[in-house]
């Protein structure tokens, strides 16, 4: 038998010690979250769920949001996780309740979001037999979670819920799905805190090794041309005032991820911009004309690399990141180390310090003309729409200014999450939230949610587009009811509108199924709103805004930002031919970004 | 950053190789469907997966036989490693360790050619099992190469049916990939 146990696990919460009492399996189910310290769990109950939903009701600690449709559940819980950094906790029935989760499991695990989900399955005796609402949930729920558990026995029940906390969590954070039949949650069972670790295979690495860190150091010593790449994983790690010195310490550009908007100030002298798909030219330059690339918690994702063998083509790299599988996964990484940002980035500072105290200070002189030439040349801008409509970049560049960094800002997928990743300024970890690598159309509403149950003192301002609003917008009443009042902007182009770019730029603008006539008709001569989203907001007890015209927008966010006892959602009908600029077409070379349709800039041309 | 324990005698870490890595797992319901859920879903070939109980009650050994480059290995490796119910995992190079699949083939074998099989199976050192008038069932124990021939001599005589293991694998000499996988 297996002896050992994993005793240097942290266990989750508060570490009370409970003597055993006797209880169902149910209680062991809210008993375990108790002693974890949960507060706050989304959710909607279920026949299989149904017996853990009634000692829920007495529970003196744990406030449960009644939420209309399980993957709002989900993702209110990877909201409340992204903006407390604590576990977000969602609970479903078995069957569809359960399978609906699928899609918050996903996001999170690209994501890297720490959540727990609790999904009740039928009873351990009938499972197999088709019966009703069953759905072998771990079994399609383990390709996309950090760990997927079935619980059959009662007595189990404390020891899995820890260790589940203890993976969402610890080393790379995901989400953890325990799924655990009827018979077991009524069956009765001794309840005791603090339960016993075994997770014999699971030893995440915190400490970088430090000849990889001393070796990374001299390397940055001997660059020239260095940038830092830093990604969500430095949101994760709770590092980025270590980084912030870092950076200050070497004095190289830094250039953050989508999921690392707000990990380095965009207001920082240094920060070069965000790299990309849809990243600033003078993000895409610093890495591509790099000799050395800093990689601090981020994986060379396709969207920010473009086609891969081109990408920072003379850069030799520096990868550290808390999953070992991330490094040399899609770019060779001469150094790699593996460990946890909040220790591996001070003692790269104390590593460079040393290095520099003997070889001296790299000169970046050359490298920094170069950048800020690029950066003063292409900053981010649009141009007004032809068509005498709002331009949506001013939208969200007016919302970010009358917010300012204290907001949450949640963004969708599409065109309105780039633009609001573009036109916002992110001074602090967990401003911006949104689904980077799942791209989950839905997700702002239900996350923006859990954002404002986790920060409950804070604006928090759904920047949503009027596809992704219709995906998840039940939430609505979910958020008028329990009274979190966020704020929805809709930008609304009446249209899918990243896919509609799209299909301007390679589909000769044949706009097949991307008219959603939120506003205007497919011609863009007739008004038609179905549906109003005006109306809609009303019906769920929200605030409804509308705003049409550039004059008006100064005053429709100053009303929106004026109402705190409800939800309010502005429907913002802006241009449908706006696009997003600058671009790197997808499999392309980042070299040839373009800043405006078949636009390239040249990173060396000299003034 | 070296993943794998690469014994002596692996091959050449830039070319596509067969490899055989060994897993430990615990002994859980859902860990087989884990562990190859894993290699189709991140598009790893796997040649042949064998499983069965270790020395250790509530472990399990997966041998797993792959076609990688060694840059492809460490990342089947590290994804395996992320498994929260793998427990270990070496690389066994052929060199280093004894490798072994079971076959069990059933062959055409009249009385002109029955004697012709038997010769065969013989040279082979491999065990006829069972017999009826038109046919021979063989059993056989090797290295893959050694049964791959087997199956080469037996085919004109026409082969009915073939069930084969997949590779078995344990190191040389007197160590055990269990003795620090649990501290």
């Amino acid at each position: 038998m297996l002896t050992t146990t994993t005793t240097d696990a942290r266990l989750y919460g508060p570490g009370r010690t409970v003597a055993p009492e006797e209880v169902t399996g149910s209680q062991a189910i809210i008993r375990s979250l108790e002693e974890l310290g949960i507060t706050d769990v989304f959710g909607i109950p279920g026949g299989a769920i149904l017996p853990t939903y009634d000692p829920l009701m007495d529970s003196s600690t744990i406030n449960h949001v009644l939420v209309r449709h399980e993957q709002g559940g989900g993702h209110a819980a990877q909201g409340y996780a992204m903006v407390t950094g604590e576990v977000g906790v969602c609970f479903a029935t078995s069957g569809p309740g359960a399978t609906n989760l699928v899609t918050p499991l996903a996001d999170a695990n690209m994501d890297s979001v720490p959540m727990v989900a609790i999904t009740g399955q039928v009873n351990a005796q009938v499972i197999g037999t088709d019966a009703f609402q069953e759905a072998d949930i771990v079994g399609i729920a383990t390709p996309v979670t950090k760990h997927a558990f079935l619980v059959t026995d009662a007595d189990d029940i404390p020891q899995i819920m820890a260790e589940a906390f203890h993976l969402a969590s610890s080393g790379r954070p995901g989400p953890v799905l325990v799924d655990i039949t009827k018979s077991a949650q009524t069956a009765k069972t001794t309840f005791s805190w603090p339960p016993k670790l075994e997770l014999n295979g699971y030893k995440p690495v915190t400490r970088g090794h430090a000849k990889q860190v001393r070796e990374a150091a001299k390397l940055i010593q001997d660059s020239r041309r260095p940038v830092f790449y830093i990604g969500g994983g430095m949101i994760k790690a709770e590092a980025a005032e270590e980084f912030r010195e870092l950076a200050e310490t070497v004095g190289a550009p830094v250039v953050n991820t989508l999921m690392a908007r707000g990990a380095f100030p965009d207001s920082h002298e240094l920060n070069v911009g965000m790299p990309g798909m849809h990243g600033t030219v003078s993000a895409v330059a610093a890495l591509q004309k790099s000799d050395l690339l800093i990689t601090l918690g981020a994986r060379f994702d396709d969207r920010v690399t473009g086609q891969l063998d081109s990408f920072a083509p003379e850069a030799k790299v520096i990868h550290a990141d808390v999953d070992p599988a991330e490094i040399s996964k899609n770019r060779l990484a001469d150094v790699p180390i593996v460990g946890s940002l909040k220790e591996i980035v001070p003692e790269l500072k104390t590593a460079y310090e040393d290095v520099v105290a003997k070889e001296g200070e790299p000169d970046l002189n050359a490298w920094w003309r170069q950048l800020s030439r690029i950066r003063d040349t292409y900053p981010l801008g649009w141009t007004p729409p032809e068509d005498g409509n709002i331009a949506p970049q001013q939208v969200i560049q007016k919302i970010g200014e009358a917010a300012g960094p204290e907001a949450v800002y949640v963004a969708g997928v599409g065109q309105h999450q780039m633009w609001a990743a573009q036109f916002i300024d992110y001074e602090r970890p967990r401003q911006w939230l949104n689904s980077g690598g799942l791209g989950t159309m839905g997700y702002s509403v239900p996350a923006a949610m859990g954002a404002a149950a986790g920060n409950p003192g804070r604006t928090v301002w759904a920047i949503d587009g009027d596809g992704c609003f219709q995906m998840t917008n039940q939430e609505l009443a979910t958020c008028a009811i329990n009274n979190i009042p966020i704020k929805v902007a809709v930008i609304n182009n009446s249209s899918l509108g990243m896919v509609r770019q799209w299909q301007t730029l390679f589909y000769e603008s044949r706009y097949s199924n991307t008219d959603l006539n939120t506003a205007l008709n497919p011609d863009g001569d007739e008004v038609v709103r179905i549906p109003d989203f005006v109306k809609l907001a009303e019906s769920y007890g929200c605030v409804g805004l509308r705003c049409e015209r550039e004059e008006d927008l100064d005053d429709v966010i100053a009303q929106a930002m004026a109402i705190n006892d409800r939800p309010v959602v502005v429907d913002f009908v802006v241009s449908r031919d706006s696009m997003v600029w600058p671009m790197v077409p997808a499999g392309v070379s980042n070299s040839d970004i373009q800043v405006a349709r078949n636009m390239t800039p040249d990173f060396d041309e000299e003034e | 950053m070296s993943a794998v324990n690469q014994s002596q005698g692996s091959p050449a870490p830039g070319a596509v190789q067969r490899r055989t890595l060994s897993v430990l797992v615990e002994d859980v319901p859902g860990v087989l469907s884990k562990v190859s859920g894993l290699f189709s879903r991140r598009a790893f070939n796997i040649h042949s997966l064998a499983v069965g109980p270790s020395e250790i009650e509530g472990l399990s050994r997966i041998t797993v036989v792959v076609d990688a480059d060694a840059e492809l290995l460490e990342q089947i490796t590290k994804q395996l490693n992320k498994l929260i119910n793998v427990i270990k995992i070496i690389e066994l190079a052929p060199a280093n360790s004894v490798q072994r699949d079971h076959l069990l083939i059933k062959v055409k074998a009249d009385s002109p050619t029955r004697l012709q099989v038997t010769q065969a199976v013989d040279l082979f050192r491999a065990k006829i099992v069972d017999v009826s008038v038109d046919s021979l069932t063989i059993e056989a124990t090797g290295a893959p190469d050694k049964l791959n021939a087997l199956l080469e001599v037996l085919e004109p005589y026409g082969v009915r049916e073939i069930v084969r293991s997949g590779t078995l694998a344990i190191s040389r000499g007197s160590k055990s990939m269990t003795d620090r996988a649990l501290r």
